[in-house]
């Protein structure tokens, strides 16, 4: 907490000197070495620290392959090659650079979900929280921007679908399409903008994190229990050495886990297609974002109807944007006075579902929306001969199997030369991932909508009085459980 | 002159005087700024060169009967094809009233210099209308079932006339500003 007192005591004449002119090492054991911390945060805690590794990562490894790339459209696919095949180590760092990306984004959800859990972004924490939702809305920006760079197919294709989105939006969409590409379509100036943005963005986020743990140092630390810190010396430990050590032991356990991406399967989370050189006449059959984006990308594509005056298309973009923008909100949303979960028997079961829904519109935005969702339950598809007669459109319809193909052919046959026919397979009906995921958009909002009545509603558990009861309570009920030695 | 004596040390301040001096100074400052944004925004625009590359001349003549040529102009593609009689005679035989998005194959040619049409030549868009996939066409062996072209993507079929005829697209293949320069020389501009 900012209020507490500074307990640093230069020790010799050089830091006497230096305190007086710049107070570095006084404000360094005050930040985060003497900082006052809950004493029972856990390792959920911990994705704080893991996420300051990766920035870190990132922006070190981003600034050596800035160095071997050419952005240009002639050059930057195979820069890239060159990068993994001929600079020594080349291959090892873009493999971290572009793993190193997926590690960011699933310890930031980690994060915001443990955030979500505990009520880290009530009062007094809310600017904390608005401030976790810039770097995340950043890091977004980041990434898209990035994947662009190696200027593959899908970095070109997925990058024309993005940047057509900004064309759906009313009055000023179309100029704001214009000057993100610099041209008619995505072309060299596209690229050489994006990589400029794309270097420029970490630094942003590197700013912003900042302010976040300044935002944090303010209120100090939430905890599991929800429960603020009333006794300094009983509910709190020094952040040095007990939480520097827990973070380290917890960076450690994750980054095994990020070389065994980058050692054992470094493409795995990556698309085939991105190590074909763009072409912009031929298209991927199958166009989708990195995983991180898959449940935003299944919730722009769930909007097929129109809603008035507002277009399918634009709707889609409103409902993506507006489900990260009611994360900025959340702290006004949410009504209940209890901070953690723990102690929110109703709306910690729906939190579960929130989670449950998220991943399942992420598996939704890599399917194709007008595939079944399972397979087994749809009937077999129908042949369809489609033909003129007497100036009119016609079809005539054939279920079943291998007869089926033999009526309609024989039909076909027996139809005059004028009539032009043709056959295709209409699949019967089903549940698709169009419909599962327009369920899972309303599903995603609904816990929002819900956070805000369940607060005026729903009766707590019994809060515990204080941290340091909580964890003498804890710690009573784990050695009654566990015979002592 | 609203001269007042302030601190204790007897200064004057001439407030107008001050007033005047931050006034002057935010106006530079802001106009300074505002003029600075105006190129950092106007920049974002395309260049000169990118757009003296929005148009380019194609020689109908070297396309094969029945085949089709594929340019690139700005970074967009566009289909030139040159179609058989049979398929002109198809794309005209339509019954208009009964398209998606109703257009005679003469209102999608544009005419010479001596003002016949050529219905040979048919210039599109090469983006399908649906979500900007690249149609196949006679080059990739697939045509779909009205014999012009097919998306991949979601299934589209145009038909000779590049009109839409089946699949999720809205709209025909646009038909891109273009003139005949000479008999065999069209210019395709953006």
């Amino acid at each position: 907490m900012s209020g507490h007192e500074s307990s640093y005591t230069p020790t010799n004449a050089f830091t006497k000197w230096l305190d007086t002119r710049l107070p570095l090492v006084r404000f360094a054991q005050d930040t985060a070495i003497n900082f006052p911390t809950p004493k029972n945060l856990n390792y959920w805690y911990t994705f704080g620290g893991i996420l300051a590794v990766c920035l870190v990562i990132q922006i070190l490894t981003g600034i050596i392959l800035a160095m071997h790339y050419e952005a240009s459209v002639d050059g930057a696919f195979a820069s890239v090659e060159r990068i993994m095949r001929d600079v020594p180590y080349g291959w090892l760092l873009r493999y971290i650079h572009a793993n190193g990306a997926s590690m960011f984004f699933l310890a930031v959800y980690i994060h915001m979900f443990r955030g979500l859990y505990y009520g880290s972004y009530k009062a007094p924490r809310e600017v904390l929280w608005i401030l976790g939702c810039v770097i995340y809305l950043l890091m977004m920006a980041t990434a898209f921007l990035g994947y662009m760079l190696p200027w593959g197919q899908m970095s070109y294709h997925g990058a024309n679908v993005i940047t057509s989105l900004f064309g759906a939006i009313p009055l000023i969409g179309e100029s704001l399409q214009t000057w993100i590409l610099g041209g008619p379509s995505i072309g060299n100036q596209t690229l050489q903008r994006f990589f400029s943005l794309h270097y420029l963005l970490p630094f942003m986020i590197a700013g912003a994190v900042i302010l976040h743990v300044w935002a944090l140092h303010v209120p100090g630390n939430n905890n599991p229990t929800g429960v603020e810190v009333q006794d300094v010396a009983k509910d709190t430990v020094p952040f040095h050495p007990y939480y520097t050590v827990k973070d380290a032991f917890a960076i450690v356990i994750f980054l095994i886990m990020f070389a065994v991406f980058v050692f054992y399967a470094p493409n795995v989370l990556g698309h085939a297609d991105n190590y074909i050189e763009a072409n912009p006449l031929v298209t991927p059959a199958h166009i989708v974002p990195e995983w991180y984006l898959l449940p935003f990308y299944a919730i722009l594509r769930a909007i097929t109807f129109d809603l008035g005056p507002i277009p399918a298309k634009l709707l889609g973009v409103i409902f993506m944007f507006a489900a990260i923008a009611v994360l900025f909100i959340l702290p006004w949303l949410d009504t209940s006075k209890v901070k953690s979960m723990r102690y929110r028997p109703v709306a910690k079961q729906f939190f579960f579902g929130f989670v449950a829904v998220c991943l399942l519109l992420g598996w939704c935005g890599a399917a194709n929306p007008d595939d079944a969702v399972i397979p087994a339950l749809q009937g077999d598809p129908k042949l369809v001969v489609s033909y003129t007669a007497d100036g009119q459109e016609a079809t005539s319809e054939y279920k079943g199997g291998g007869e089926a193909y033999i009526d309609a052919k024989r039909f076909m046959e027996s139809l005059p030369a004028d009539a032009n026919p043709s056959l295709s397979a209409v699949p019967a009906p089903t549940f698709m991932f169009r419909h599962f995921s327009l369920i899972l958009t309303f599903c995603y909002f609904g816990f929002f909508v819900l956070l805000f009545f369940l607060g005026l509603t729903e009766k707590p558990k019994e809060l515990p009085e204080s941290i340091h009861k909580s964890v003498l309570k804890r710690h009573k009920a784990s050695a009654s459980a566990v015979p002592a030695e | 002159m609203t001269d007042t004596p302030a601190h204790e040390h007897g200064e004057m301040i001439d407030d107008d005087r001050r007033n005047f001096i931050h006034i002057a100074t935010g106006a530079v400052a802001f106009g300074g700024a505002a003029m600075f944004a105006w190129a950092a925004v106007d920049q974002w625009n395309p260049a000169a060169d990118t757009k003296a590359a929005s148009a380019l001349d194609v020689d109908v003549s070297k396309i094969p009967l029945g085949g089709e040529i594929r340019v690139l102009i700005g970074g967009k593609p566009f289909f030139v094809r040159h179609r058989t009689a049979a398929e002109i005679a198809a794309a005209d035989s339509v019954n208009v009233a009964t398209l998606r998005d109703p257009e005679t194959d003469d209102a999608r040619l544009r005419p010479k210099a001596d003002g016949s049409l050529n219905p040979a030549i048919l210039v599109t868009s090469g983006s399908c209308t649906h979500l900007g996939c690249v149609p196949v066409g006679p080059a990739q062996g697939n045509t779909g079932d009205f014999g012009g072209w097919y998306c991949p993507c979601h299934g589209s079929h145009y038909d000779t006339s590049g009109r839409i005829r089946k699949g999720p697209a809205p709209t025909n293949l646009p038909v891109p500003d273009y003139n005949y320069v000479s008999d065999s020389v069209i210019n395709i501009s953006l």
